[in-house]
């Protein structure tokens, strides 16, 4: 079946590895992804902060689109999936809110687009036994510690993707092309994301603490699955050198971009040269590359 | 023809606040039928009570309104002052002018015309009410106990010793249930088996107690003193009766590796076991799950090896018929298993804690069972694990309870009194130990438990921790938790060797179903509840049903013997009465209308119509009528309702008398 691809503006941005990465994963793994027509802002940090029914309008409008499409829409971006589903969960909850969204942006739509975040896809949709099944290049030897961080988990009534706590499904997919699990404490930690602008040193400290418990537990590299975690963990390393004197220098890979090297995919196809840690070679040392 | 009396109750402040009540007297004795009328501050009170009495007896009255609260709070009161002065009880009706209006209404106006209406539709019925005589049916002298932990042990002991039978029926291979498992008590440090065991024998042993273990209350049928109850005795496959206890069968037993229920998992048990040495009765009974030769058909050794033929591998379950009186719930609790999700999406669980991923993270009862001298370590304080003695100990408070976001809102009550407790056996037993508790407060209302506490805490120096641990991860051979000193204001890193989660009390299993088959009602957690928190707190809003212990909610050994102890008080009033009373409020079948149609029969909830024949006198069949059993019928009036000839009417409700009531309602003003 072809699933609707929303891809938001991060992935068009910043995280066009990730991009490039879920496309090319798609593509190996015969999945056809055709992307939400005329898709808008999904609504997170901005909308969702100041004004609930333009954030449901946002999220009513896109999943409408989606829903011309698909029935079923795929999400890479953490912050787009959550804010997507919880426009479904809202407008289920709050018929007034529903009829108002609906009018504000001009569709008409049932909360019937199930909303799946790329890992979801890979485990639930596509199944574990099928990407075992298509692996090429075991990333065998290579320790990966995943970050879920907090947006994929969190509401655990809302989202309803995993353990909110204690969340596994990322890791499953790293077992299924052959990484290292990595058992740490920091899966869900915050990177400070939402203190960027207004205390930067806030960050610097969560993503210090992130990484030294990745580094502490033997993680040879981090998997992400959202654009903002992704930028604060990978960027932040030059400040954390500077500011407070410690050098990780550990790779941070969207989970796409590991299942890639996994599937026989190319360095380029995978859009590695962006990451601003080199993972190449860490990836070269452990035979994955 | 009728003589109506009307009282008019201020009830202080809540009527006179909105309701001119001298005015709806003046208008109530205007009313066809009523000759006095009068409004008084407290009618319930002994004044109020003497001035009904004295216009009884004045004015020779037939029946009475009292316009008041709810029937609910004082027909009971009214009733008997009406009893008192002579009348047939049923001849006095309450108005509820409280409830149904002062206290929904705001205006003196509009609350003062609506109780005037209410008042004349009383006035209207009660010119039609009928004497009524209660209802005497007799009383099985014999108590169901239904769970055999403390709580039904100490209930079963109470009423046997006052020389009536207990049926004691308990789901486990043996009574005890999880004070058996403890090691020591607090407040006073005695050990749970040491004060228990006896206890447990005693209840095998006593003369006026019938013990089913391994059985399960199956059905009950009846009402107060007169109910049917049928029990599921489990299979055991050993026979009781021959079984001499020599304990050769267990000891032979090839299917070694089942976890042990009595010990939380931490070691293993046979397949035909018994579940734990004290054991009453200590009869072995085989797991049919776990057996060889009921899983492959092969093996065989316990039958072959018991001398003296007991081990059945045809034994079947046996249901047994009982006639109780009173039955006394006492199903006790579990604890919440934190790994997972509530399987009914009530509770959600707790990754943080890495319970059942890591063996080093256990529960308060398995720490009981390792701190037992009955436990799978002798005692020793060894982690489960690699066997090695804790250094430190982190026992965290509030796992589960008081927790919204996660479903459960209510505290479990013990946990603060055993995490002391723990923390305290554990450093007498590992010295050099060290003992963490995180907590949120500290509840220790109980009697001498705050001494004990800070017994902990300034003679064992058990460091007590104000916060929330946040995760567990391992590090090492290492349990690491981080989390808040709420005290000093800063996060804090802990290395231990072992963490003690106190999860919450959560009732026993499969409890929802017993209710609904005894028709007792429970709260969301399916804790039973009680028929009033402060004033009634053993009984239930079923009439000879009562409760006693955790079933009820989280308390400790002291609290559950008491409330058992209250609840066998209650039976024994019961047992003690040669026959009961029941109001004589209930449906009557009208013979010769009635055309066996059985519609009655269907609505009926309480099993109350029975299907009588008429016969003329050489025998003959000559119809078929409803009969409504007198001690089952609820007056519930669903079989008036439903009845398509007009053939059943509900004794004080009937057809006449609430169309006169509609009727006066109906009059314009």
């Amino acid at each position: 079946m072809t699933y609707a691809y929303y891809p938001g503006c991060s992935l068009e941005g910043t995280a066009g590895d990730y991009n490039e990465s879920t496309q090319a994963v798609c593509r190996a793994l015969g999945v056809p992804l055709k992307e939400v027509p005329d898709w808008v802002c999904c609504g997170t940090t901005p909308a969702h902060e100041t004004n609930q029914l333009l954030v449901t309008s946002l999220g009513v409008k896109n999943l409408a689109s989606a829903r011309s499409v698909s029935d079923k829409v795929v999400v890479p971006c953490a912050a787009c999936y959550n804010r997507l589903k919880s426009a479904n969960y809202e407008i289920s909850h709050d018929k007034a809110l529903k009829a108002k969204a609906l009018n504000a942006a001009e569709v008409s739509y049932d909360g019937d687009a199930q909303v799946l975040h790329v890992i979801e896809l890979l485990v639930r949709e596509i199944g574990l036994e099928k990407l075992k099944a298509a692996v090429k290049k075991p990333l065998k030897g290579l320790a990966v510690a995943s970050y879920y961080g907090c947006l994929l988990v969190r509401p655990e009534r809302i989202m309803k993707f995993d353990d909110a706590e204690d969340p596994q499904t990322m890791d499953q997919v790293v077992a299924a092309v052959g990484g290292d699990v990595v058992d740490w404490p920091g899966k869900v930690d915050c990177c400070g994301a939402s203190a960027a602008i207004p205390h930067t040193e806030t960050v610097l400290k969560q993503v210090n603490q992130i990484l030294t418990d990745a580094k502490a537990c033997g993680a040879d590299v981090v998997a992400v699955a959202c654009p903002l975690c992704q930028n604060n963990l990978d960027l932040r390393q030059l400040d954390i050198r500077k500011k407070i004197g410690k050098d990780h220098n550990i790779p941070i890979l969207y989970i796409t971009q590991l299942v890639g090297l996994a599937l026989g995919l190319s360095a380029s196809e995978l859009a590695l040269q962006k990451l601003v840690v080199d993972a190449t070679p860490v990836l070269k040392a452990k035979g994955v590359l | 023809m009728a003589r109506i009396g009307v009282f008019v109750c201020h009830c202080g402040e809540n009527i006179a606040r909105t309701v001119n009540c001298a005015k709806v007297a003046e208008e109530a004795a205007k009313m066809p039928g009523v000759v006095y009328a009068l409004d008084y501050k407290y009618m319930c009170s002994d004044p109020g009570q003497e001035i009904i009495l004295k216009a009884i007896k004045e004015h020779r009255l037939t029946s009475v309104v009292v316009a008041a609260c709810s029937p609910h709070m004082h027909e009971k009161t009214f009733r008997g002052t009406a009893s008192r002065g002579g009348l047939n009880p049923y001849m006095c009706e309450q108005a509820n002018i409280r409830e149904h209006c002062s206290w929904v209404h705001e205006s003196i106006p509009e609350g003062t015309d609506k109780a005037i209406d209410i008042v004349r539709t009383l006035v209207a019925k009660v010119m039609r009410d009928q004497p009524l005589d209660v209802i005497k049916v007799p009383v099985t002298k014999r108590c169901m106990v239904i769970g055999g932990g403390i709580a039904g042990i100490q209930a079963a002991l109470d009423v046997a010793a006052a020389g009536y039978e207990v049926v004691l029926v308990e789901r486990q291979a043996s009574i005890g249930g999880h004070m058996s498992q403890l090691s020591e008590t607090f407040p006073t440090l005695d050990c749970s088996q040491c004060i228990l065991t006896p206890r447990m024998v005693e209840v095998a042993q006593h003369p006026k107690i019938k013990l089913y273990t391994f059985s399960e209350v199956e059905a009950v049928s009846g009402y107060v003193g007169n109910f049917k109850v049928k029990i599921r005795r489990k299979a055991r496959y050993v026979k009781e009766e021959v079984c001499i206890r020599c304990g050769l069968c267990t000891q032979k037993c090839p299917a070694k590796k089942i976890p042990n229920e009595f010990n939380c998992g931490l070691d293993n048990r046979t397949a035909i076991h018994v579940p734990f040495p004290q054991a009453v009765p200590n009869i072995p009974r085989i797991d049919r799950e776990n057996c060889t030769w009921f899983q492959k058909g092969k093996c065989g050794v316990c039958k072959k090896i018991c001398p003296v033929n007991a081990v059945d591998y045809e034994m079947e379950d046996k249901i047994v018929e009982e006639d109780i009186g009173a039955i006394v719930v006492a199903t006790g609790y579990e604890l919440y298993d934190i790994a997972g999700n509530d399987p009914n999406g009530l509770y959600s669980g707790y990754g943080e804690y890495g319970k059942g991923k890591y063996a080093d993270v256990i529960d308060g009862l398995q720490f009981e069972r390792l701190a037992s001298a009955s436990g799978p370590t002798g005692g020793e304080i060894r982690r489960p694990s690699d066997g090695k003695e804790p250094k430190t100990i982190a026992f965290l408070a509030c796992i589960g309870s008081r927790d919204n976001q996660k479903g459960i809102s209510f505290c479990s009550n013990i946990c603060c009194m055993y995490l002391a407790k723990h923390a305290m056996l554990y450093e007498h037993k590992v010295h050099g130990g060290k003992g963490y508790i995180f907590y949120m407060d500290i509840r220790s209302g109980g009697k001498s438990y705050d001494e004990f506490v800070r017994r902990a805490v300034e003679e064992d120096h058990v460091c007590y921790v104000r916060g929330r641990v946040s995760k567990v991860y391992k590090r090492g051979d290492k349990i690491v938790l981080r989390g808040t000193d709420t005290l000093l204001g800063r996060p804090i890193e802990l290395e231990a060797d072992m963490v003690v989660l106190a999860t919450a009390v959560t009732p026993s299993p499969g409890v929802e179903k017993l209710a609904q088959m005894l028709g007792i009602p429970y709260d969301k957690y399916k804790f039973l509840s009680e028929a009033h928190p402060k004033l009634r707190p053993v009984e239930t809003v079923t009439a000879g049903i009562y409760l006693a212990g955790c079933c009820q909610g989280p308390k400790d050994i002291p609290l559950t013997v008491a409330q058992a102890s209250g609840a066998a008080s209650k039976v024994l009033a019961l047992l003690s009465r040669s026959e009961l009373e029941r109001e004589p409020t209930v449906a009557k079948v009208d013979e010769t209308t009635c055309v066996a149609c059985w519609c009655c029969y269907e609505v009926c909830p309480y099993n109350a119509i029975e299907k009588k024949e008429i016969r003329d006198r050489k025998g003959n069949l000559i119809k078929m009528v409803a009969n409504v059993n007198r001690g089952l019928c609820q007056g519930c009036g669903l079989c008036a309702a439903t009845c398509r000839s007009g053939s059943i009417d509900l004794a004080g409700f009937n057809d006449e008398q609430l169309m006169a009531e509609i009727e006066a309602l109906a009059q314009v003003r």
